[in-house]
């Protein structure tokens, strides 16, 4: 629906070059992938299951860390799936929270079908609607940019769509053992006598 | 009324199971909202510790309390029994593929005496739905066995990190009495 040259994979670099401390949340399928394109890091969490719940988790992490940034990078059609969650987000308001879809129109891990957003549903609008503030919509670089530097020095919440072309990627696949990525990201955020727990 | 029927009504069990968790030091408290919960939502509500996170579907709250732990807070779900049926995928595919702990406190329906036939299949399900999904499954129907049973199942959940509901039986909340106007 919106015409977009820009390449997921460049898109998740530019968001995670400078990311600092900030805490990662992925959701299942494509977004997995592309925040392990960049490099594992045990402060990302990657959510390979329950399609729908990326943004949600996000609001936990966010609202338990309130001085740590939380980026939730996921799908367009994961972000349907649990698009109710904007209007929850929308009640907490977290300063620190950012949720980025990245939109390809497509369910990419099922045979690229068209998503709701190939025909014209505007998840920035979904966000608006719900009542966060900052709701954008980005399909070019300069708006890339824009993007980037809202999410150094985030005041959010903050929602973004990226419209990014059909291509995939090559799949990197970060852990996929859950247990593991929990308390090794609980570890790094919390110290160590949160593997006791 | 009798003896035993006093000390009944004398135990303000939403009052003991507020008490249990904020000793348990729960911190964010995900609710869909149902009358049974109605002074425990208040009680935490009034507790500048615990942040109230009202959501849209229950299924988001099994995302929420992950995300809580990541984070290093305990949560807990306060739901009715319908909405069980809400939360199946992300209890397997969140909670448990995890290993998150879960803390449920589920106000049940379509059990002792249900008015609503509408309520009866899933008030039925849910104690084996919950098996099934691999939850340890609790239950209270009189006041005086609210609180060790919640302090058990919190037990449960956040310090051997298991997955726990805890049914609080529609005998204990009252059936709910529609009336036309």
């Amino acid at each position: 629906m919106t015409e977009s040259a820009l390449d997921r994979r460049v898109v998740i670099r530019k968001l995670l070059a400078d990311r600092g401390e900030m805490l990662v949340v992925s959701g299942l399928g494509g977004t997995t992938w592309d925040v392990a394109s960049v490099g594992d890091d045990p402060l990302n969490f990657y959510v390979w299951g329950g399609m729908g719940g990326a943004a949600s988790m996000g609001l936990g992490l966010a609202l338990a860390q309130p001085d740590r940034r939380v980026l939730v990078v996921t799908g367009d059609g994961e972000m349907l799936m649990g698009i109710g969650s904007l209007a929850t987000i929308a009640l907490k308001a977290p300063a620190n929270l950012a949720v980025v879809v990245i939109d390809n129109e497509r369910y990419g891990e099922t045979g690229m079908q068209e998503t709701h957003t190939a025909h014209g549903v505007d998840l920035a609008g979904f966000a608006t609607a719900a009542g966060i503030p900052t709701a954008l919509t980005v399909s070019d670089s300069a708006g890339l940019d824009d993007l980037a530097a809202k999410l150094g020095d985030l005041k959010g919440p903050l929602f973004a769509t990226v419209k990014v072309t059909n291509n995939q990627g090559p799949m990197i696949l970060p852990p996929r053992d859950a247990a593991y990525v929990k308390n090794r990201f609980r570890v790094a955020l919390l110290g160590e006598q949160a593997a006791m727990r | 009324m009798t003896k035993s029927d006093e000390d009944t009504a004398a135990i303000d069990w939403p009052a003991d199971i507020y008490g249990v968790l904020s000793d348990m030091a729960v911190r964010q408290v995900c609710y869909v909202p149902d009358a049974g919960h109605k002074r425990l939502l208040e009680m935490c509500r009034a507790d500048n510790a615990m942040t109230m996170v009202s959501l849209t579907t229950e299924e988001e709250g099994m995302a929420v309390l992950g995300g809580a732990w990541l984070g290093g807070q305990r949560g807990v779900m306060l739901m009715q029994s319908s909405g069980v049926g809400n939360c199946i995928n992300a209890i397997a595919s969140i909670t448990r593929a995890a290993s998150f702990p879960l803390l449920m406190l589920v106000t049940m329906r379509g059990e002792w005496g249900e008015f609503n036939p509408w309520q009866i299949p899933m008030g039925r399900a849910t104690p084996p739905v919950l098996e099934t999904m691999g939850c340890t499954v609790m239950r209270a129907d009189r006041p005086a066995d609210v609180k060790e049973t919640v302090l058990a199942g919190a037990r449960l959940a956040f310090d051997a990190g298991a997955p726990v509901a805890v049914l609080l039986g529609q005998r204990l909340i009252g059936t709910k009495a529609f009336k036309e106007e």
